[in-house]
């Protein structure tokens, strides 16, 4: 048992535990999942500045924050806790071309070191990848009004053809950084 | 402390996403390169049980366990939801991570994930400021 819980789960244990979190949060409170909102909570929390948008009650939303930090807390049990492969078993073609294409050769970890290791703040590739990309995260999540949990799972699972929207929109924006924008910055 | 529920609930979810590898950058690149089932068969297999979920509280009408009715709010539609979902998409193959998987990736202790996760706030702040005057 010890040693299943440190190897990698496969899709058909991890997935169909992320969709029991659907009903789990409807059925303990009424609540959807979806996890970009607690960026404009924090957001409201923290800076409002009079923005409309982030003039709210966030503090009736509450409960996403104590969600979103059990996230964290998560990681730690998961990754530090259990313990967790360092490198992750990926394809061995994706290796070869992320190797062949972007350079890539260290493939500890869970964020290569070779782009986002902090010191590269120091160039462009640091801002693109640390900053540029956080950003666009934070911006297009809030614009398209959910992200990963809460239109491609909740939404889906709920068949809001808008959900089905985003995500097609989801895949056009990554596929066109992964195919052409990528081989343009390597 | 009635949100202690969702602190167990979210630490649930931190755990499988990250034993999953959901919140590697190197799978999210193996997912849009099309190199592997992972990713498809975890987001797919999420929407099936929670398709079906959802579909036997509504048919059997359940409560919440404090005797709420259930009720799903519906996803409204903008130009935001395929403008922001491409903006966003560009954004998660760059970090490799949507919102979730930033503060599993924060709690494992990858520091760079801070840094992700200030700029994150940026952009949402941003967005909150420029909402206004962008197409909707």
């Amino acid at each position: 048992m010890l040693d299943f819980l440190r190897q990698p789960w496969p899709w058909y244990v991890a997935g169909p535990l992320i969709g029991l979190t659907v009903p789990a949060l409807l059925l303990v409170g009424n609540k959807a999942l979806g996890i970009s909102s607690s960026l404009r909570h924090i957001c409201a929390a923290c800076v409002p500045a009079g923005i409309p948008f982030l003039s709210y009650n966030w503090r009736a939303e509450i409960w996403n924050l104590f969600f979103v930090l059990g996230i964290g807390l998560g990681g730690f049990l998961g990754y530090q806790v259990l313990g967790h492969p360092d490198t992750a078993a990926i394809s061995p073609e994706t290796v070869r071309d992320l190797k062949a294409q972007m350079g890539l050769t260290d493939f500890s970890g869970l964020l290569p070191r070779e782009l986002f290791a902090l010191d590269n703040l120091a160039n462009w590739k640091g801002w693109v990848f640390l900053v540029l990309g956080g950003f666009l995260v934070g911006f297009g999540t809030r614009y398209a009004g959910g992200c990963t949990s809460g239109h491609a799972i909740s939404g889906l699972s709920n068949l809001q053809w808008v959900s089905l929207v985003a995500v097609i929109g989801f895949f056009v924006g990554g596929l066109v950084m992964t195919w052409f924008i990528y081989p343009m910055m390597f | 402390m009635k949100y202690l529920k969702y602190l167990v609930l979210g630490t649930l979810f931190g755990i499988i996403l990250t034993k999953s590898e959901v919140i590697s950058w190197f799978r999210i690149q193996e997912m849009f390169r099309f190199q592997a089932f992972h990713m498809y068969g975890v987001i797919g297999s999420a929407v099936v049980v929670g398709l079906i979920s959802i579909q036997l509280i509504k048919r059997n009408r359940l409560k919440t366990i404090t005797g709420e009715p259930i009720c799903i709010a519906d996803k409204q539609y903008s130009h935001g939801t395929w403008i922001g979902g491409i903006i966003f998409g560009l954004g998660w193959a760059l970090t490799g991570a949507c919102p979730g998987p930033l503060f599993a990736q924060l709690g494992s202790g990858v520091g760079a994930a801070a840094v992700l996760i200030l700029a994150a706030l940026a952009g949402t702040w941003t967005y909150s400021a420029l909402r206004e005057k962008l197409p909707r």
